[in-house]
């Protein structure tokens, strides 16, 4: 495979065309008939996938640099260029993007109805938008495109969403927007800083990581805008209350990619950014207590909160909560397996999270409700529906053998050495996990069928099956069998905590982590 | 190639029988052949396989553990965790029995299902739980045996529930499934510590280097197995966590035969027999163990003697039964429990597929008959002896056995308990209060037994007039198994026949190398000479006493039918209830839980104060203040150039300094 890569020069072309090619898309879309956009859209979107799966062999293997890279002037005078770049962690990114975005298009394939042109234009807009922000090596273009992405969102959202979409439209882009002008003015900073003392000045990611040091005694106000900007985006609590409102509010496509690739963005830029320019900061006792707690306090509170939601769409909003809780103290826990387990959970609930919203979507096209209350029985009625919705609430329980588990287990396993209080508070999230969704699955597929308006509902038509099959295969895949994916993601997250700890943790931290043989370093 | 490796077979079969039967169950579920014949097959062939992987270990023990190292599951950096198996004499034995009865109850399972829709279903659900259950037992690590350990769990889910339109059900399952999470939140605790005092979560690893790393009685230790134990005490229905098991007999007889009785609740005590060498170097956990064993093994055998429901009275005497294998494995004696897990999987599985054959029966004779009477409720049966002659013979001996009247397999295996337990007194006095617990549920146990066949067989029948005409013993495919489980119960005791009578301990023998490791810290000297016959006596009159005083008591008075018979009253009634421990649990857990999540975190932390106040809040003054700023709005481009670069300067001036 890496040959025939190697012939067609792809590690040259792919990271730009992948970049156009949605962009170009929106042309035939928006000039082409109405009935065609989603055929458009789906063939894009498709052709983009099949793309992107050449990067899962162009990496060096055990290199954790950044690779593929382009470095192409933009703006001169202000050290702005064309800057991007994959390592392990983005490519998984962009993989998961890649094969998340055929599966929406064909979600709304009866569920918009109005406007097609406009809504599938906006999807490919998106697409390069999510694309952008996780190949972006320059933090201009990563802000662009970190705008990019959030305006298609509050169009889905505003134009094709449910009764109260634009309260939930407005709140979604206010909260963000706010946190990403922070960032903006985060950049800037650090970018003038950085010039101050090197006398050049450049956007480039790679050259403000290297002289990040310069922001001196700014840094803690530098992370804090960084660090609020992604915290809205994750969200980590008390900044998570736009989100449930997005998701009820949102077309299934919208919630799929909102909580399975747009949420990660929050924890990709701690990951990132926010941890490496200023580790000081962000691994000092004060900081790390208070993430800790925050992503300790994300975990329980959404579950507990979800756990009585009587609409089903807000139970897995704020099951969302507590699973970026977990991501939460796997990078603060600041181990390999932490770390790691971390990048699980984020993929993982793309696929999981990301099928529980198709699901109650195909619910909700056949019924038009979202409570729970109003279903009941459906096993009796919908048996495939039923297989696949059980299968998926396992896989977010976090059941071992499938993909759920081995993101969390990774987490707690590698934060407890360090956070040994923290993490078993957190261990008890499985507790209410499986409370939560097993009492909505019930509520749901079991007990007796006493609504008459359910008895004659279809089972999974072929294009729904088509949609959820690949999402179940991968949930079964990374259960059993994540080695590819851990392997591949394994020396850029190696890269990230060397390159974040030494020097610079608070003693606890260095001394446990040094004393234990586990710590995996 | 060595027959031991061919043990990833014995759960390929299984696998296969899930996928093949899963198939049938959305597409075909009218094939009830194919899916017997598979679902069956496919057990007894794993039930070869064990017993090849069985030979192949016994001719060459010294090989033994065998690590059949399938796929590389987890590795990250340090962390290694292979997908693998590893072979050894407790894990061949566990192989066996799982194998074994579950084959039995595969077969028995064929008759009894037959009528019911979802067959096939059920079938697969059978399979898919035989897999995990292998996982369990040969799993090499920690996250591997979770696999199986978490598997075991929602296939208990499933199967409980398999009757989910009944609300009841469901919520059995539910709640089977919730506890075990408990119990599971403290095994990964438990996998956690590990971690971090030996960085590797293997088995062999951990039991070869646990005297090195970790210093006998400290807080490690001691931390890692009552963590271990929690999830024990989940999966195995002990004291807290136990009110889920007789719930779970909400499932088909046969589940509760296999899961419920013989394999899956037995898990907790495999479990700590794996990770012997760390409870052995933490007196402390070991006498929680035992004290938690000998507790629960009384005070489930107290709810049991008030029971009217045939299969109640059963679950509560197996998690009284369990108590007895953790007092076992908590004094030391992990051999013992390991023969009381054996023995009690053959005479539980009796009698749970006997009550389902009685269940069988009644339930026949009220269909034929419309009435809508509880076919489980022994205030309904009566003299059945004659209907279902087999059946009661059978039950007999299992009810000989558990009372432990020799030379049945269960009084050898209580015995040795109860002897360990005493012997453990010599060192630590509080043994001997563990001892008399146990022999206390001794006499309890037969009690209830007694009372059970007294109330099922014994007696006037109460079935009904009409409906006795309609009573009929069940078909040779489920009295088959019986009787096999029948000869298991009457000589099981065999395999580990102590020297006393001429026996050489075989099955401890067998497990030595694998229990060796906890048994050099703590090392039990059992009573001998007449120590030990003065207790084997006293352990056999109290059987005895007990099944006299059961049938007794229970025929000396005349039962009234479940329809009228009065409410219990004061203890009697504390004792049907459970002593509402299922109420308490539910004041003092599950309703605070939703309130708080409810009304306090999601209308007021979330609703009120962080979008009421503080996000709405923010929209609020930031209209006020839109309000006051739209005077800036003037529209002319010139302004808003000056305003720009105003701020502009602003920013790079702070940002410069």
């Amino acid at each position: 495979m890496t040959s025939f890569l190697d012939s067609i020069g792809y590690g040259r072309w792919i990271l730009h065309v992948l970049l156009l090619l949605p962009v170009v898309g929106v042309v035939p879309v928006l000039l082409g008939r109405e009935a065609w956009a989603k055929w458009t859209a789906l063939v894009v979107t498709l052709a983009e996938f099949v793309l992107s799966v050449g990067l899962w062999w162009s990496l060096i293997p055990g290199l954790g640099d950044m690779q593929l890279v382009t470095n192409a002037v933009w703006i001169r005078e202000w050290g702005i260029a064309y800057r991007v770049g994959i390592d392990g962690i983005s490519m998984v990114m962009v993989l998961l993007t890649t094969s998340l975005m055929p599966l929406s298009v064909l979600a709304s394939w009866r569920y918009i109805t109005s406007r097609e042109r406009g809504f599938y234009a906006l999807m490919l807009t998106l697409l390069t938008g999510l694309l952008g922000v996780f190949i972006a090596l320059d933090m201009f273009l990563f802000y662009v495109f970190f705008e990019v992405m959030l305006i298609p969102m509050y169009f889905i959202i505003g134009v094709w969403g449910g009764t109260n979409r634009l309260y939930a439209a407005i709140k979604f882009f206010i909260y963000t927007m706010a946190g990403s002008l922070l960032m903006l003015v985060a950049i800037v900073a650090l970018v003038w800083r950085v010039r101050a003392v090197t006398g050049q000045m450049s956007f480039s990611y790679s050259y403000l990581l290297e002289h990040a040091s310069a922001a001196g005694a700014a840094a803690p106000w530098l992370f804090a805008a960084f660090a609020l900007a992604f915290a809205i985006k994750v969200p980590i609590f008390p900044f998570h209350t736009w989100l449930p409102d997005a998701h009820v509010e949102a077309p299934t496509a919208g919630s799929v990619l909102l909580a399975s690739v747009m949420l990660k963005i929050g924890t990709y830029g701690f990951l990132r950014f926010a941890v490496p320019f200023f580790p000081q900061v962000a691994l000092s006792p004060a900081v790390s207590r208070l993430m800790v707690a925050l992503a300790v306090i994300g975990i329980i509170y959404g579950a507990l909160v979800a756990l009585v939601q009587p609409d089903f769409k807000k139970l897995v909003a704020y099951s969302s909560v507590s699973h970026l809780g977990f991501v939460m103290l796997g990078i603060w826990g600041m181990t390999l397996q932490s770390v790691q387990g971390a990048l699980m959970v984020m993929i993982s609930h793309g696929f999981s999270t990301g099928a529980l919203f198709l699901l109650i979507g195909m619910l909700y096209e056949r019924r038009h409700t979202r409570l729970i209350a109003d279903y009941g029985g459906l096993a009796r009625v919908v048996p495939v529906f039923s297989l696949i919705l059980t299968l998926v609430a396992l896989s977010s329980i976090g059941l071992p053998g499938l993909n759920g588990f081995v993101g969390e287990f990774l987490v707690l396993l590698g934060s407890f050495a360090a956070y040994p209080w923290a993490t078993g508070i957190a261990t008890t999230g499985v507790i209410f996990a499986a409370a939560y969704l097993l009492w909505a699955i019930q509520r749901l597929i079991y007990n007796r069928l006493d609504d008459r308006e359910n008895e004659h509902l279809r089972d999974l038509s072929f294009r729904e099956l088509a949609v959820l099959v690949p999402l179940v295969v991968g949930i079964v895949w990374l259960g059993l069998y994540p080695r590819p994916v851990l392997t591949r993601m394994e020396p850029a997250s190696r890269k990230f905590v060397e390159a974040v700890m030494p020097g610079s943790t608070p003693a606890a931290t260095l001394g446990a982590t040094a004393a234990i043989p586990g710590s995996g370093r | 190639m060595h027959l031991t490796h061919m043990v990833w077979l014995a759960v390929a079969l299984p696998v296969a029988g899930f996928l093949v039967n899963g198939a049938l169950a959305l597409w075909r579920p009218q094939a009830k052949t194919a899916v017997s014949v598979v679902g069956a097959g496919v057990l007894l062939a794993a039930f070869v396989v064990a017993l090849g992987v069985f030979a192949g270990l016994s001719n060459d023990p010294s090989q033994a553990p065998v690590i059949v190292r399938l796929w590389s599951w987890l590795p990250v950096g340090r962390l290694k965790v292979d997908f693998a198996f590893q072979v050894d004499q407790l894990a061949a034995v566990m192989l066996l029995i799982v194998t074994g009865v579950s084959s039995l109850i595969h077969l028995f399972s064929i008759g009894y299902m037959r009528e019911d829709p979802g067959y096939a279903r059920y079938f697969s659900y059978l399979n898919l739980f035989v897999v995990f259950m292998l996982v369990l037992v040969l799993g090499s690590n920690f996250p591997v045996l979770f696999i199986g350990w978490e598997g075991v769990g929602l296939c208990s889910y499933l199967l409980i529930g398999f009757w989910f339109s009944d609300k009841v059900n469901a919520d059995a399952g539910k709640k089977a499934f919730i506890m075990n999470r408990i119990g599971d939140f403290g095994f990964l605790v438990a996998t956690f510590f590990i971690w971090r005092a030996f960085g590797n979560l293997d088995f062999a690893y951990v039991s070869e280097h646990a005297a090195t790393t970790l210093a006998p009685g400290g807080a490690v230790v001691t931390a890692i197995t009552l963590f271990l134990f929690l999830g024990c005490t989940g999966k195995s229905a002990q004291i807290p966590l136990y009110t889920w098991l007789p719930d779970a007999m909400a499932g088909p007889t046969p589940v509760s035969a296999l899961i419920h009785a013989a394999t899956m609740v037995t898990a907790g005590v495999y479990l700590v027999a794996r990770t012997n060498v760390l409870f052995a170097m933490a007196p402390v956990s070991s006498a929680v163990v035992a004290g938690i064993g000998a507790v629960t093994a009384l005070f489930a055998a107290t709810i049991g003697l008030r029971q009217y429901d045939i299969k109640k009275v059963l679950a509560y005497s197996t998690v009284s039964q369990l108590g007895y294998m953790f007092l076992g494995a908590g004094t030391g004696a992990y051999a013992s429990g390991i023969f009381h897990l054996a023995t009690h999987a053959f005479f539980k599985a009796l009698l749970f597929l006997g009550s389902g054959n009685v269940i069988h029966a009644m339930h026949q004779a009220y269909h034929a008959t419309h009435s809508h009477e509880d076919a489980q409720d022994m205030r309904n049966m009566g003299g059945l002896r004659q209907y279902t002659p087999v059946t009661f013979w059978l039950m007999l001996i299992a009810t000989l056995a558990i009372a432990g009247i020799p030379p049945f397999a269960g009084f050898f295996s209580k015995d040795e308990i109860l002897a360990a337990a005493f012997a453990r007194g010599a060192d630590a006095p509080v043994y001997y209060v563990f001892y008399g617990m146990g022999v206390l549920a001794a006499l309890l146990t037969a009690f209830y037994m007694a009372r059970l066949m007294a109330m099922t067989f014994f007696g006037e029948n109460r079935t009904g007039e009409r409906e006795r005409a309609h009573l009929h013993e069940a078909p040779w495919i489920m009295t088959g198994p019986l009787v096999v489980l029948g000869v298991l119960s009457v000589i099981g005791g065999a395999i580990n026949l102590p020297p006393f009578i001429g026996g050489h301990a075989a099955l401890e023998h067998w497990l030595e190398p694998v229990l060796e490791p906890g048994l050099r810290f703590s090392h039990l000297a059992m009573p001998t000479g007449s120590a030990e016959y003065v207790l084997v006596g006293a352990a056999v009159a109290i059987g005895v006493i007990g099944l006299w005083l059961g049938f007794r008591v229970t025929l000396g008075r005349s039962i009234p039918v479940a329809r009228a018979a009065p409410p219990d009253r004061g203890f009697a009634r504390v004792l049907s209830r459970k002593y509402y421990v299922d109420e308490l649990y539910d004041a003092l857990v599950v309703r605070p839980l939703v309130w708080l999540s409810r009304v306090v975190l999601w209308r007021g932390v979330d609703q009120r104060v962080v979008d009421g106040a503080a996000v709405n809040g923010a929209a609020v003054v930031s209209r006020l203040a839109g309000g006051g700023l739209r005077l800036l709005q003037t529209g002319q481009v010139g302004v808003y150039v000056v305003l720009f670069l105003v701020g502009a300067v602003w920013i790079l001036r702070a940002v410069m300094r």
